[in-house]
């Protein structure tokens, strides 16, 4: 495989004395979108939010294993996990813009970083509006709360906000499974705009997405990984019986 | 038939009560209002009280429970807002510690308001204050008796459980994608709470705002020993001056004037004035409120 941006070995996550992934190793392709696919309670969510180390929130969660971002653990113990989550950005499947402007949604991210002057500000709202595909809709209207946008618009500017702070990694968690499939055409260009320069993994329900949007595709099911290949190859000729019977709509 | 006629007394029965309650609220306005009315104008507003409390306005009270809630409230909400964040944000539920503090909260709550004015007696009054004279005015009387200061923080303390209550919801009503928005574009958890979660709860900090306000304008128990004067010639200059109030007014009027018949319609316009400002602040509460719940379905 090409240069990898991820890797990730021997990663199990336990809820108290469940477990919900179970030793993965897998290795994330630097400017692709994978796609992590697999029936509802698989673990890819939970996976993926582990490559962000969101699940840190969640009480009672022990994870054991490596996940090497450019090589370094992010579990090791004198990582920033303020840094960590600058460079590894999110999208959530609700859309969630905070309770402000448009603009002030996009600035958020600068601003905590202690970028203040307005200039600036105006630069990075622009361009990372434009780089969302979203700059058009908005532009005369960047004052308007966010929360008057449609819900196509909210998550695009939730890309848009997680663009300004300038990440590596974009990890998409169902990001179009509440929208129409207009707006979810949409955010698919966008996604195969965004791998030029950003690395993508994004969760899906949706066989079809997952085929026209991604490179590769990994298969979860019980918090296993069963396979990982191309996306050429995991939807025409997968190695396993079990891939092949979701992706075909046999289970799941 | 016996099953619908106990259906139909229980029926009636609760409606009787309500009924009852509807008529002891109209009542009561209905007195108070025909017995204030007259004398409420501007002149009653805005003029000091004459001839021993028996004629004119009453001025310095209104300024005095308005100075007095203001520094309530400069206290009592940042200190509410506070600590609502830790218990909503920081505190393990389990721990001793937050338990502990809910308890605190919650006793502090059902705590009756005369105790409040002993405590500020004891404690702000005879601790604090006396050995402020101590320390800093070699023994000389300044704070080591009643003031504005005093009573205010006594009345502070009386609302804050309802300051923690109120912000401590809304607190809550802030949905987690909000959160983890936040946290996932490199915010600290501290970033969060400022820019996110307590500006999000505005309108749960106004309500507990206002609903302290109201109800500390109208206690007269907590200041009684703390702050509130009898009759001023003038309305407080600094915060060691003591201060009128609109209740404790109302209660100096009705049994230890001169003439307790002849000072009746001032005595019911008085309570009128107390009774417009509570209840528009609590209208305006209520309405906040619900907006909020209505926010968090």
């Amino acid at each position: 495989m090409e240069g990898s941006k991820v890797t990730v070995k021997d990663l199990s996550l336990f809820y108290g004395n469940n477990q919900a992934l179970k030793n993965i190793s897998m290795d994330i392709p630097e400017k692709r979108v994978t796609a992590f696919i697999g029936p509802s309670g698989c673990g890819k969510s939970t996976f993926l939010r582990t490559l962000n180390r969101m699940n840190d929130l969640i009480d009672h969660v022990r994870i054991e294993g490596e996940v090497l971002i450019d090589g370094i653990n992010i579990y090791e113990k004198n990582i920033d996990v303020v840094n960590l989550r600058k460079n590894v950005g999110m999208i959530f499947q609700k859309s969630n813009p905070f309770a402000k402007s448009v603009y002030d949604n996009i600035a958020f991210g600068p601003r905590i970083n202690g970028i203040r002057k307005k200039s600036q500000l105006d630069e990075i709202v622009e361009y990372s509006l434009k780089q969302a595909a979203i700059w058009d809709e908005v532009k005369n209207r960047l004052y308007n709360s966010a929360l008057s946008l449609s819900g196509g618009q909210q998550q695009r500017l939730c890309i848009a906000r997680t663009l300004a702070v300038n990440p590596e990694i974009i990890l998409m968690d169902e990001p179009a499974s509440a929208l129409d499939p207009i707006s979810t055409s949409k955010i698919e260009e966008l996604i195969h705009e965004l791998k030029q320069e950003y690395t993508i993994i994004i969760v899906t329900h949706n066989m079809q997405q997952a085929a026209r949007t991604s490179d590769f595709t990994a298969f979860f099911y019980l918090g296993e990984l069963i396979e990982m290949n191309t996306t050429g190859i995991m939807f025409s000729n997968p190695a396993r019986k079990q891939t092949e019977d979701y992706i075909s709509g046999r289970f799941g | 038939m016996n099953r619908n006629l106990k259906d139909k007394l229980i029926e009636g029965l609760t409606g009787i009560s309500v009924l009852i309650i509807i008529l002891v609220i109209l009542l009561m306005l209905f007195i108070i209002v025909k017995g204030g009315w007259s004398e409420l104008n501007w002149r009653f507003i805005s003029e000091y009280p004459r001839d021993g409390m028996t004629k004119g306005g009453i001025f310095p009270a209104i300024i005095g429970t308005a100075l007095m809630t203001l520094i309530m409230t400069m206290a009592a909400v940042p200190f509410g807002v506070i600590t609502a964040v830790y218990l909503a944000e920081y505190a393990n539920e389990r721990s001793v510690f937050a338990r502990t503090i809910r308890f605190a909260v919650k006793t502090l709550a059902v705590v009756p308001s005369i105790i409040f004015g002993l405590f500020g007696l004891g404690f702000f009054i005879g601790f604090v204050g006396k050995d402020m004279d101590a320390l800093f005015r070699g023994g000389e009387l300044k704070w080591g008796q009643p003031n504005i200061l005093w009573a205010s923080l006594t009345m502070a303390l009386l609302t804050l459980p309802v300051v923690i209550v109120s912000v401590e919801e809304a607190i809550r009503t802030i949905p987690r994608e909000m959160r983890e928005a936040s946290l996932a574009l490199g915010a600290t958890k501290w970033q969060t709470i400022l820019k996110v979660v307590i500006p999000g709860s505005g309108t749960g900090i106004l309500t507990g705002t206002i609903l302290a306000i109201s109800r500390g304008a109208g206690e007269v128990a907590p200041i009684l020993f703390t702050g509130a004067a009898y009759y001023l010639s003038h309305i407080p200059h600094s915060l060691s001056d003591q201060f009128m109030s609109l209740g404790y007014h109302i209660y100096i009027m009705s049994t230890q004037s001169a003439n307790v018949d002849e000072t009746q319609p001032i005595q019911f316009a008085t309570t009128l004035v107390l009774l417009i400002l509570t209840f528009s602040l609590n209208a305006v509460a209520v309405t906040l409120r619900y907006r909020i719940r209505n926010k968090a379905k």
